[in-house]
């Protein structure tokens, strides 16, 4: 594997981590906006410019773009965060010059007003979807309930009401405020010739507007409220428990994944034992989220309603006990070899390494190889397990709670 | 590019199959073995998916933990899955401990502990799985659109019935372990960065003297159309939509994979295209191919708000039935093209080649060459895939919706389709 940089005259940063041995090449643009930078005017705005990106430019129509893509036999989509939105494609190597025009059309479509009106659908729809998922609908409670004062605890497709209150023009501003040079990164990586790709970006990629927004990374305040939507028909209680934890570029964020696997993984953990095996829960999980200036732990419980008190209480029961003695060598070396063996397995395809590519110039501005990710993994001791849980102990400081039970 | 699969079948009827992968460090797993849902007893609808779990909790000197922790400790990505005629076990690691790893699987096939004392505990957690399902309307769906459109017993639900869990006892769980799951019929497949002598020898000794048993044959019940709606507190309505396809083992399978394509095979497909780009009526829509042996059907699923259910319903199957008036030779092309480009990405996928080389030897009994499928896929044309659509129409629709409102089911469109 060999690593590349450039950044072009309009000021975007092209990255490639090429490897000769594989079989395709996955390119994507990944721009730091999401949600959290949206005013709650425009609230679902920067995940409405993902849809809007495949709505075609002045040279390609809609139908031109996904037909494109298909011809070109490309596994490709986008998505939005809170604090990325991401646009890719995998492809054979051959379609790398056709798949970075392609992704150049993504970036900066016409934003006509009939495919405005006609995608505001399509989000209401979706919308509705995740309304009748309750693990989603309950993670947006729970980040509403953690970050109450803070773009961070919106949702990221918006509301029914601010998505219908959306206008196209709000929209166009926010693109043209947003899509700008200093906050994307093009990465690519797999099988291409890093000479092709320069030539490639020039092509399709210099007349981007140059440019940055600022992003407040301050670490925002934590709200700590309990938030309950009652489903009496409902049959499983689904609650979900937000407290602090590093922050995307703090040292100890490796540490905070080794915790969350140690004590939440879902199929052999902590809680796993604790709860799941035992029949007491479905799924009792503990999860680390990282984002600029602040983190999460989250831990996910779903059970029958009646045995919610009893296995928040189980719950805290492990979290004390780790906040109070860490963790076990073997444990560590367990979890050590669990996401060693991960880091490896989606290392060995192109798109598996775009997303950690993207991210880690997103979040720390630098590149990491799967070595350094290995090394980082595999040095990690318990007294940094230790030294993560005095700063940032297991604990519930915001809550939000979806199924049968009126109050928690 | 020849097939360099090594297929090596135990005297006991295991048949390994072996795919050596250049540049990869990883190695993967798919391992099929008999014991599926098809098998559960009349009543005891979830007997498969208990045994799925309780199959792990403790086998040969180790228990239930210390299994985990070996299986951990050789960073082993693993996952269970119930299907309707197997229970699927499935990992990947670095490759040099996957020796390590089928040992401990040798143990869990052929001497688990099947301990009565957590029978409930597994039990209670299926019972939640069931919960979090019900509540998960789409989910809900799916595994009713497949209980109705399949004959029975073949769209039995994997994960059992609610209902029917109190039935099931710790005793009928280590019944159906020693009545189904065994050597003959199983089948292991192995990809990645590996010796396959090493691998031939590693499981000769691990599964070798394993013993075969008989092969229960499932009997077939009549089967005819079925519509049904489900009440249900939800945002959006549901619609689930079956109807009639060839197997993968049927010489037309790549016709009618790619008649499905054109419907649902990328973001220029007519139920893309036309559903959600030209309309706005859903945010999901989509069409798959689900092949069992004998049996194949096109699963459709659209999720949309109430009040624009009922238009969904009928200009997705209008879309549906449009196939037969014609197709354009671009949208085969970029059926082939999507398939060509995945089969190639699949090489880069430990996991994804031990799955596909277990599947095919399931469903065909041989391993079908990348270079033989690539060779159909391009020997397709719109004649040969529109000679499939007319011999197969699609026709004897299923229909199941969930949502506040049940939807007419007796337009114009549906009415049609049933024969």
């Amino acid at each position: 594997m060999e690593f590349h940089e450039t950044t072009l005259a309009n000021g975007l940063t092209v990255i490639a981590e090429l490897n000769s041995a594989a079989q395709s090449v996955a390119a994507g643009v990944f721009v730091r906006i999401g949600s959290r930078d949206e005013t709650e005017d425009v609230s679902g705005v920067s995940h409405f410019l993902e849809h809007m990106a495949f709505k075609g430019n002045e040279v390609h129509t809609a139908d031109d773009i996904n037909r494109i893509f298909d011809e070109l036999g490309a596994n490709y989509n986008a998505s939005t965060s809170e604090e990325v939105t991401q646009f890719y494609a995998a492809i054979l190597p051959e379609y790398l010059p056709t798949a970075l025009e392609m992704l150049s059309a993504l970036l900066y479509p016409s934003l006509r007003t009939d495919d405005f009106d006609m995608e505001k659908k399509v989000i209401l729809e979706e919308i509705g979807m995740y309304d009748d998922q309750p693990t989603f609908t309950v993670y947006e409670q729970a980040m509403q309930a953690h970050f109450p004062t803070h773009p961070l605890g919106r949702k990221i497709l918006g509301t029914t009401q601010s998505v219908s209150d959306l206008t196209a023009d709000a929209m166009r501003q926010y693109h043209t405020d947003h899509y700008r040079t200093g906050n994307m990164v093009l990465a690519i990586a797999g099988r291409a010739d890093w000479d092709q790709v320069c030539e490639l970006v020039q092509t399709y990629c210099s007349e981007f507007p140059a440019g940055r927004t600022d992003r407040d990374r301050s670490s925002p305040a934590v709200g700590g409220q309990t938030q309950v939507l009652e489903r009496p028909a409902s049959l499983q209680q689904h609650i979900m428990q937000l407290a602090p934890a590093p922050a995307a570029d703090h040292p100890l964020r490796y540490a905070a994944d080794l915790l969350g696997v140690i004590v939440g993984d879902h199929s052999s953990s902590r809680l796993y034992w604790e709860l799941v095996d035992p029949g007491h829960a479905e799924s009792a999980d503990l999860g680390y989220n990282d984002y600029d200036g602040t983190g999460t732990w989250l831990t996910y419980l779903g059970c029958p309603p009646d045995s919610v008190a009893r296995n928040l209480e189980r719950i805290h029961a492990v979290y004390e006990q780790v906040n109070r003695e860490g963790v076990t060598a073997t444990e560590l070396e367990q979890a050590q070899n669990r996401v060693a063996s991960s880091i490896v397995l989606r290392s060995e395809r192109p798109m598996g390494r775009l997303g950690a590519l993207g991210s880690n110039w997103v979040y720390l501005g630098r590149y990491r190889s799967v070595d350094d990710d290995l090394e980082t993994v595999q040095g990690i001791t318990v007294d940094d397990i230790s030294e993560l849980l005095a700063e940032y102990p297991l604990s519930a400081a915001s809550t939000a709670a979806v199924g049968p039970l009126a109050s928690l | 590019m020849p097939t360099t699969a090594t297929i090596h079948t135990l005297e006991n009827g295991l048949t390994l199959i072996i795919e050596p992968m250049r540049d990869v460090q990883s190695a993967a797993f798919s391992f099929l073995v008999p014991g599926g849902s098809l098998y559960d007893p009349a009543g005891q609808n979830g007997t498969a998916a208990i045994l799925s779990d309780l199959i792990l909790r403790g086998a040969g000197s180790l228990d239930s933990r210390q299994l985990t922790a070996t299986l951990d400790n050789l960073g082993l990505q693993r996952g269970e899955s119930v299907g309707v005629q197997h229970l699927g076990f499935s990992g990947a690691t670095v490759a040099d401990r996957l020796p390590d790893a089928l040992a401990v699987y040798s143990d869990i096939l052929q001497n688990p502990h099947l301990p009565a004392d957590q029978f409930e505990a597994s039990r209670d957690g299926l019972s939640m799985t069931l919960e979090a399902m019900h509540d998960e309307p789409r989910q809900r769906l799916m595994v009713e659109l497949r209980r109705l459109c399949f004959p029975a017993p073949w769209g039995t639900p994997t994960y059992g019935r609610l209902e029917q869990l109190k039935n099931i006892s710790s005793d009928s769980i280590t019944a159906h372990y020693h009545q189904l799951v065994r050597p003959n019929a199983a089948i292991l497949g192995v990809a990645g960065g590996v010796d396959p002598a090493a691998v031939i020898d590693v499981v000769e000794r691990s599964f070798g003297s394993w013993e075969p048993s008989p092969e229960p044959i499932p009997e077939t019940l009549e089967h005819s159309p079925t519509n049904r709606h489900i009440d249900h507190e939800s945002t959006q309505t549901h619609i689930g939509i079956a109807y009639d396809a060839v197997p993968y083992r049927h010489d037309d399978y790549y016709s009618a994979w790619a008649a499905v394509g054109v419907l649902s095979g990328g973001m220029s497909s007519r139920l893309f295209t036309e559903i959600r780009e030209r309309r706005g009526l859903c945010y999901s829509i989509s069409a798959v191919l689900n092949s069992l042996p004998h049996h194949a059907r096109v699963l459709t699923y659209a999720g949309t708000t109430s009040d624009r259910a009922q238009e969904t319903l009928d200009v997705t199957l209008a879309e549906i039935r449009r196939v037969a008036d014609g197709i354009e030779l671009g949208e085969l092309e970029r059926c082939q093209a999507r398939a060509k480009s995945a089969l190639i990405m699949e090489q880069e996928s430990t996991i994804s080649r031990a799955g596909s080389v277990a599947r095919d030897w399931f469903h065909l009994g041989r391993i079908t060459t990348l270079e033989e499928v690539r060779g159909k896929i391009e020997a397709l044309t719109v004649d040969t895939v529109l000679d499939y659509i007319h011999a197969h129409p699609p026709e004897n629709f299923t229909v199941v919706t969930i949502g506040p409102e049940p939807l007419d089911l007796e337009t114009q469109e549906v009415a049609d389709g049933v024969s």
